[in-house]
């Protein structure tokens, strides 16, 4: 802990992911309006310091006049959301797979990570965009999809921590003792594999918010009227000359929180794992 | 080397077969039925249904419809489009080499860049320079690609009217087809101003899809370089008087190179990713842009096959990489044999 606050560019990107997770978590609060109710006679007015700009408006509204600071904010719920219940749904299954495959290498290991190998052979967005493809656009549907990209390198990462693990004198004075399985994998071997998928939970998390916003730019993802920073910047995309603010502001929002989320990745990391420390 | 190879291939069919069943599944899971969801609004009566679904093979049982699959993509039968009734196979050479030209020239300037930037932080650890090159780099791995195209349009092409909007080329000209290469099919053609339009359509694009793989190179440059600097072989190679030139390029990078190629085998995937969102921007005529348009318009017979092509480019890419770290590092030649786990 110590040597994460010590990391400077970490410790301020941990105010500001708060400062974002506060901004969600207050977003009915903090808004000024109804994130979807459209005031038809202010449509694309600019930002308050921008001539033409409203006070009633602080960061403008979009083309449809609705006012893009509780866009940007309800967005972050969203975002946020997303994040978070992806990374759990490919977390947990992949702890569970990757300690069952570690400790089953006859038949179940390999088997599970055939069926890994399949899905790791697409990148990430097209395998989001494959599974959309079947199940249709929508929230829930997006979580699904960015989960089953995140799957593979979380069972991959247990399987193979869990496996150094095993050899050790400890696991088997455990088995020694009478433990059973269940209580050898969860209770024995799962705490001394945690440090690499925090990591790469923290990691897995940023680029989960970075695809939601991929699939709802490209359409397949949280759909309209629902407030989604890539949504909101695929819809921009025609105003790009007449209102630049509808593009810049959902687009910042999106490069500040993920470089918020690496930055505390990176921290922790360095913190956990002190061999990596100084590369 | 070659030994190598058919082990790594051999690894590589059961990946590719459990591919192929995904792809084979993708139409069949689409809750509904099949043929409905691709007629779309028209009505049909139940012997056009009926006819479509022989002619489709969705008439015979489970495994035998798979089994064919199997067999029409041995033969390179990618099935046909539903909406231009064009061989999915010929659409598909139309609109890949743009893909190629793009991602090539995205990776191209990710090195060039990336590779002297990281190795210049590494020697000058510390210095301003060292801090500008890893926070630009920090920023740039962060950076969501579409919204950086877009801001780029915004100044490039709206701002300073310098490049065009989207497309490979400019309308007025008209380019034979002869490689699939804008640049060079326009360096081939005889029309004046035809490779330069080509390529200030390609440069806002290829920056774009760039910038992640740049900046994760010229991190990994540069963590690489600074373990390498350490090493004793490089005092000893100063010592003997070698020129400073020589000992970064022939001691040192040669042996940062290994980490650097796992990193680029990492980013392929990235670029076949971002390719699917620059396309898109862009309106870029690849087989990314082409993937989201036949989603949009239920072509599945293309979202098929472009979801089966981006895996196996995907797999053969990463077989070239693990080939070339035996180029790379002789060492591991022979541990590459070994399976993986």
């Amino acid at each position: 802990m110590k040597a994460f606050i010590a990391n400077r560019g970490a410790f301020i990107a941990l105010l500001v992911f708060a400062a974002v997770v506060l901004a969600a978590l207050l977003a009915p609060w903090l808004a000024p309006h109804d994130p979807v109710q459209q005031f038809r006679e202010h449509m694309l007015t600019p930002p308050v310091w921008q001539a033409g700009g409203l006070a009633q408006f602080p960061l403008g509204t979009d083309e449809l006049g609705r006012c893009l600071l509780s866009r940007l904010l309800f967005g972050a719920r969203v975002s946020l959301m997303i994040g978070v219940l992806s990374v759990l749904l490919a977390l947990l299954p992949g702890i569970v797979l990757g300690l069952v495959a570690a400790f089953h290498p006859r038949w179940v290991s390999p088997l599970v990570m055939r069926v890994m190998d399949v899905l790791l052979a697409l990148p990430g967005l097209l395998l989001a965009i494959g599974v959309i493809t079947i199940l249709g656009p929508g929230l829930i549907n997006t979580v699904i999809a960015i989960a089953v990209g995140a799957l593979p390198g979380y069972v991959r990462l247990v399987r193979g921590s869990a496996l150094a693990e095993l050899g050790r004198d400890y696991v088997t004075a455990s088995r020694l003792a009478g433990a059973g399985t269940l209580r050898l994998m969860f209770d024995t071997v799962l705490p001394n594999c945690l440090a690499p998928v925090i990591v790469s939970a923290t990691l897995s998390f940023s680029s989960a918010i970075l695809e939601t916003a991929a699939l709802g730019f490209l359409g397949l993802g949280v759909q309209a009227p629902q407030p989604e920073w890539g949504s909101m910047l695929s819809a921009a995309r025609d105003y790009i000359e007449r209102a630049p603010w509808v593009v810049t502001l959902p687009g910042l929002s999106i490069l500040v929180t993920v470089l918020a989320v690496n930055l505390m990745g990176d921290g922790l990391r360095d913190a956990l794992d002190p061999k990596l420390r100084q590369a | 080397m070659f030994r190598l190879l058919l082990q790594k291939l051999a690894t590589l069919v059961p990946t590719l077969l459990g591919v192929t069943l995904v792809a084979f599944a993708l139409i069949r899971l689409i809750p509904g039925d099949p043929i409905e969801i691709m007629v779309g609004e028209r009505r049909l009566d139940p012997a056009q249904h009926a006819a479509l679904m022989k002619r489709m093979g969705l008439d015979q049982p489970l495994p035998t419809q798979y089994f064919n699959y199997l067999g029409q993509l041995a033969q390179g039968d990618l099935g046909q489009s539903l909406v231009t009734r064009e061989p999915v196979v010929e659409e598909f050479k139309v609109l890949f080499p743009a893909t190629v030209e793009l991602a090539g020239s995205a990776l191209l300037l990710a090195l060039l860049l990336g590779l002297p930037l990281g190795m210049a932080a590494a020697l000058k650890r510390g210095s301003w320079f060292d801090q500008l090159v890893m926070a630009t780099a920090t920023v740039g791995n962060s950076m969501p690609v579409f919204w950086w195209g877009l801001v780029l349009i915004m100044a490039f092409s709206v701002g300073l009217e310098w490049t065009p909007v989207s497309g490979r080329i400019g309308i007025e000209y008209d380019v034979p087809f002869v490689s699939g290469f804008m640049l060079v099919d326009a360096a081939l053609s005889d029309e004046a101003g035809a490779w330069w339009s080509a390529l200030l359509h390609l440069v806002l694009p290829a920056v774009v899809l760039g910038t992640i793989p740049m900046a994760v190179i010229a991190r990994m440059t540069r963590s690489a370089m600074l373990e390498v600097l350490r090493e004793d072989y490089m005092r000893t190679a100063r010592a003997k008087g070698l020129s400073p030139a020589r000992v970064v390029l022939h001691h040192g990078l040669r042996n940062a190179l290994i980490p650097i190629v796992t990193v680029l085998g990492l980013q392929v995937g990235s670029l076949l990713g971002g390719a699917v969102l620059t396309e898109t921007i862009f309106s870029w005529p690849g087989i990314g842009k082409w993937l989201i348009d036949a989603i949009a318009r239920r072509d599945y017979p293309v979202v098929q096959a472009g979801i089966l092509i981006s895996a196996l480019i995907f797999m053969g890419v990463n077989l070239v990489v693990d080939l070339l770290y035996g180029v790379v590092n002789p060492r591991m030649r022979g541990e590459l044999g070994k399976d993986k786990e």
